[in-house]
């Protein structure tokens, strides 16, 4: 039992170990509340600095408040291999892999990345707090789970320049980490473990490092990140890059089973668009059975991409007399889609791309109404009118460069 | 006064469910009257200023399960309803403290503090808890059936139910099954592991009834306390500006305002019963008055061994009234305080003083209070249920000083030997000390002490025995049994004496329920 006497307002919220840097430079001063932690919105008055900063030179982003759970001993990946719905069996040590996990009836927890550490040491990342269920399927076998949510500091940095400014403070050369994969190195004296991953669809790495060493690591980035353009990057920004990128968000996107109180809230691997980290060849994992059945049947739902069409929209407004109204930031309501007025979907999440200047959203849709492009009507307010208009289905990822993953040759 | 003596409908008590029934039948057009024996009206939600400057919510003192519709059709917001949120439960330990608010951020660190697995547990449990509340909403709105001669609108709502029972969950239905028949702690300790959250969740399941948190049933009034409802969100508890008293004010105030007469220092002797049919009742002081329908907001025992000649009641029923089970088991200790109480855990004032304040530190602490009552003693160191309403609302005490109020179990009615003064203020230290394990200050600040026992229970409010829920809430008199089988409709066997106490369907708390569940039982005869 700890003893904390400091309980008031102001120790209410968490406080990540850049925050002594990060609120200095928040401009704004807009936080939002990530897993508890106050969270740059974005650093500068607008955001639009820091989505350029990812798609163009190199953001840095504090993503300490994600949860972080290391799970290690004999049994680890036997353990997670039944856990996750991907092959935990050919994860190689030094690799990363993506994964949703589900409940037995074969609905989506929470999605995130398991790194292999060493032969019998993971650490599992997750939007929510996965401790209960993580530490309640690991009865009777020899592992040990604990958390590191708070144990582990992590900064993300995205974007085309992000290897070159990791290559000037790093003691071991960056070009041949592919996608996906991991590496320790050290940042002077300070050891870093440095994963090529992220969750803006772009060239990036995540940082894994001990909490004392933030502030230094914090400091020499942005300092040898300066002549590459490196910008601190509030979550806006990242909002805008994850959607196209074509990332799910979780209570956003999609809700938690263990947390929707009813059946409707709860969504399939299949669902999410998820299918393809779904490893029916696997011989067991948490949910496979209800997701066999589910593969017969066909899932009832699909996760698409949609694009809402320009000339359409475009004429919307100047009916009343406006330019097109475009949202300057992601949007997070859910929002109606119709097939010849039979509501058969709803967006969950969208943006205005400014780097595709196309009009895009991520949306569940009923799987007959699901095939590329098929042609939905979009509900959008015009002056306080609704409309409809029409919106294609198309492929994810929306954006998808090659520097993703591609190697120095 | 009025002058009228002929009325379509007389309440007996103007406690806020006899008000509400008199608000609901004026409302339909009826011609009734109110009659209090005390000098204000309120019943068991009163606010007296025991001690000058100093308002207390004597009796009742939080606000859980006021039925939004209630509070709507009588317009009771414009009569004077204001209900402030109660923003944490804290209970202070030893060397530590485990504190819940209204944050779920917030929460979780806290409760984290001390298990991360209770943390991730307890943000399911409040949502699942809500919706065992939402599987069993519908029961408690349900006018309950006369189980052995139903009448055809029996059978529609016990249709109605049978199909709502159908669409629970599994889940849904494991859970309420279990919350039926366990105890709480049992039930809790399925969930988390962390004692004091377990032994402070458990604590509401003992509320006004001599069982622990070990007794099987108890889980079912844990579950009863979590349906709490303001502004339609479950399980929030809520403080009344001015105390309870104003409630029941705004109540009558909106009983007045569709035309009720209500007189207080007039106390019932008798409900006048000729040829098996209720014609009127008769005052202690001689006056009667007429009318076809007499409602009683008395508890069970009063409604019918009282007002009544047994000999007016069929014998099997007299039986039924005589075994229903009203034991007293709590106290009340009412505080004038120079000062705020200022815990050793966590000094200062803050947020942990602006919600419940539980002692509670363990299911052995409150087990053992239990083994004291079980065997005729008070508890030599009692749960207390304590809130400061001056905190919440300035009024309450003079600017600087504040009012607080320690709900107080166990305190059986029935303590070897009566309870006399000695007892009574052997009780008041044992509730003091229980507090000043924890905030030592708090005997240097207290400026005037009221002690509640059940016998003054029983005296000052007309509650039998002392018991703040007009009988238990145990699940044998529940629904269709409560008050007795065949007549937990708000209908007796004397006929236009009809009953709308807490002792009916669908229990304690100030929910305005059995109130208006009783008139619109007779308006729908009417």
């Amino acid at each position: 039992m700890s003893y904390n006497k400091q309980f008031n307002a102001e120790t209410q919220l968490k406080l990540s170990p850049f925050f002594d840097r990060t609120s200095k430079l928040n401009e704004s001063q807009e936080w939002r509340r990530w897993s508890g932690y106050l969270s740059a919105t974005n650093y500068e008055l607008t955001h639009e600095n820091e989505y350029f900063a990812i798609r163009t030179k190199a953001a840095l982003l504090d993503i300490t408040p994600l949860y972080k759970y290391l799970i290690e001993g004999p049994d680890t990946q036997r353990f997670l291999d039944r856990l996750v719905t991907r092959n935990i069996n050919i994860c190689k040590v030094g690799q990363v892999m993506y994964t949703p996990w589900c409940n037995e009836d074969g609905k989506v927890i929470d999605d995130g990345t398991v790194q292999r550490i060493s032969e019998r040491k993971f650490r599992i990342t997750s939007a929510e707090p996965n401790f209960e269920w993580l530490d309640y399927n690991a009865a009777g076998m020899d592992l040990t789970i604990s958390d590191d949510s708070v144990t582990t500091a992590a900064l993300a940095i995205q974007g085309p320049n992000s290897r070159d400014i990791l290559n000037t403070v790093s003691s071991d050369s960056l070009n041949n980490l592919k996608f996906f994969w991991m590496m320790n190195t050290n940042f002077g004296d300070i050891p870093v473990s440095i994963s090529r991953t992220g969750y803006t669809g772009d060239l990036g790495y995540e940082i894994w490092m001990d909490p004392n060493d933030a502030l230094f690591i914090w400091d020499l980035l942005l300092e040898k990140g300066k002549p590459y353009g490196i910008t601190p990057t509030g979550l806006q920004a990242l909002d805008i890059a994850r959607i196209e990128a074509g990332l799910i968000l979780l209570d956003v996107d999609y809700i938690s089973s263990r947390h929707a109180i009813i059946e409707s809230r709860k969504s399939s691997p299949y669902e999410l668009g998820l299918g393809w980290a779904v490893k029916m060849k696997k011989k067991y994992f948490i949910g496979k059975q209800a997701l066999e059945r589910e593969v017969t049947r066909g899932p009832e739902w699909e996760f698409v991409g949609i694009e809402i069409q320009w000339t359409e929209l475009e004429n919307h407004y100047r009916n009343v007399g406006l330019a097109p109204g475009l949202p300057s930031t992601a949007w997070r309501t859910s929002t109606p889609l119709y097939y010849k007025h039979e509501q058969v979907g709803y967006a969950t999440s969208g943006a205005w791309s400014p780097i595709l200047k196309r009009y895009i959203a991520l949306a569940h849709v009923k799987s007959a109404y699901a095939i590329e492009g098929t042609k939905l009507q979009f509900e959008l307010k015009v002056e306080h009118f609704r409309k409809l208009t029409t919106a294609k289905v198309v492929k994810t990822p929306f954006f998808d460069p090659e520097r993703k993953r591609s190697c120095p040759s | 006064m009025p002058e009228l003596k002929k009325y379509d409908a007389i309440v007996i008590g103007g406690g806020h469910n006899g008000l509400t029934a008199a608000a609901y039948l004026s409302r339909a057009g009826k011609k009734v009257l109110v009659l209090e024996r005390r000098y204000i009206l309120g019943g068991a939600a009163v606010t007296e200023e025991i001690f000058p400057g100093f308002k207390f919510s004597v009796c009742s003192y939080v606000v859980s399960l006021m039925k939004p519709i209630v509070m709507q059709e009588l317009m009771l917001p414009k009569f004077g309803l204001e209900l402030l949120p109660l923003e944490s439960t804290f209970t202070p330990l030893d060397n530590d403290y485990l504190i819940r608010t209204a944050d779920p951020d917030e929460t979780y660190r806290e409760i984290a503090r001390h298990s991360l697995r209770d943390a991730e547990a307890y943000m399911r449990f409040g949502p699942l808890m809500g919706q065992i509340g939402m599987a069993v909403r519908p029961i408690l709105e349900t006018i309950a059936p006369n189980a052995i001669r139903p009448s055809l609108s029996d059978l529609f709502a016990g249709k109605k139910l049978l199909n709502h029972f159908k669409s629970l969950t599994s889940e849904q239905f494991e859970y309420l099954t279990k919350l039926m028949a366990m105890s709480s702690a049992d039930f809790l300790d399925e969930w988390f592991e962390f004692e004091p959250l377990k032994s402070t969740m458990a604590a509401s399941g003992i509320t006004g009834t001599l069982m622990g948190p070990r007794s099987p049933g108890s889980a079912y009034v844990m579950l009863h306390h979590y349906m709490g409802d303001i502004d339609g969100s479950f399980r929030a508890w809520g403080f009344q500006r001015g105390g309870t008293g104003a409630v029941s004010m705004a109540i009558a105030r909106s009983a007045q305002h569709f035309g009720a007469d209500i007189m207080t220092e007039a106390p019932v002797e008798k409900v006048i019963v000729k040829n098996g049919k209720a014609v009127g009742v008769a005052l202690e002081n001689g006056d009667e008055y007429t009318s076809d329908i007499v409602i009683s907001g008395l508890d069970p025992k009063l409604t019918f061994l009282k007002m009544l000649d047994e000999s007016d009641l069929p014998s099997n029923f007299v039986t039924d009234i005589k075994n229903f089970r009203i034991r007293g088991s709590s106290g009340k200790v009412n505080l004038a305080l120079d000062g705020l109480p200022d815990f050793t855990c966590l000094p200062g004032d803050g947020h942990h003083l602006r919600g419940a304040i539980i002692i509670s530190p363990s299911y052995d602490y409150l087990e053992r209070a239990y083994d004291d009552a079980k065997y005729g003693n008070f508890s030599q160191e009692p749960y207390l249920d304590i809130i400061l309403p001056s905190v919440l609302d300035p009024d309450m005490a003079p600017p600087g000083k504040h009012v607080m109020s320690c709900f107080v179990q166990y305190a059986p009615y029935n303590i070897k030997g009566g309870w006399d003064d000695q007892k009574r203020e052997a009780f008041g230290d044992a509730v003091i000390n229980a507090l000043a394990r924890f905030a030592p200050n708090i005997k240097d600040i207290i400026l005037h002490r009221q002690v509640l026992t059940p016998a003054d229970l029983e005296s000052t409010f007309g509650l039998t025995q002392g018991n703040i829920f007009h009988g238990e809430l145990s699940l044998q008199q529940l629904f269709a049994l409560r008050p007795a089988v065949q007549w937990a409709d708000y209908t007796t066997p004397i006929r236009g004496y009809y009953q709308c106490g807490s002792g009916t369907h669908p229990g304690g708390g100030i929910t305005g329920s059995p109130g208006e569940m009783a008139a619109k039982k007779i308006l729908s005869k009417w």
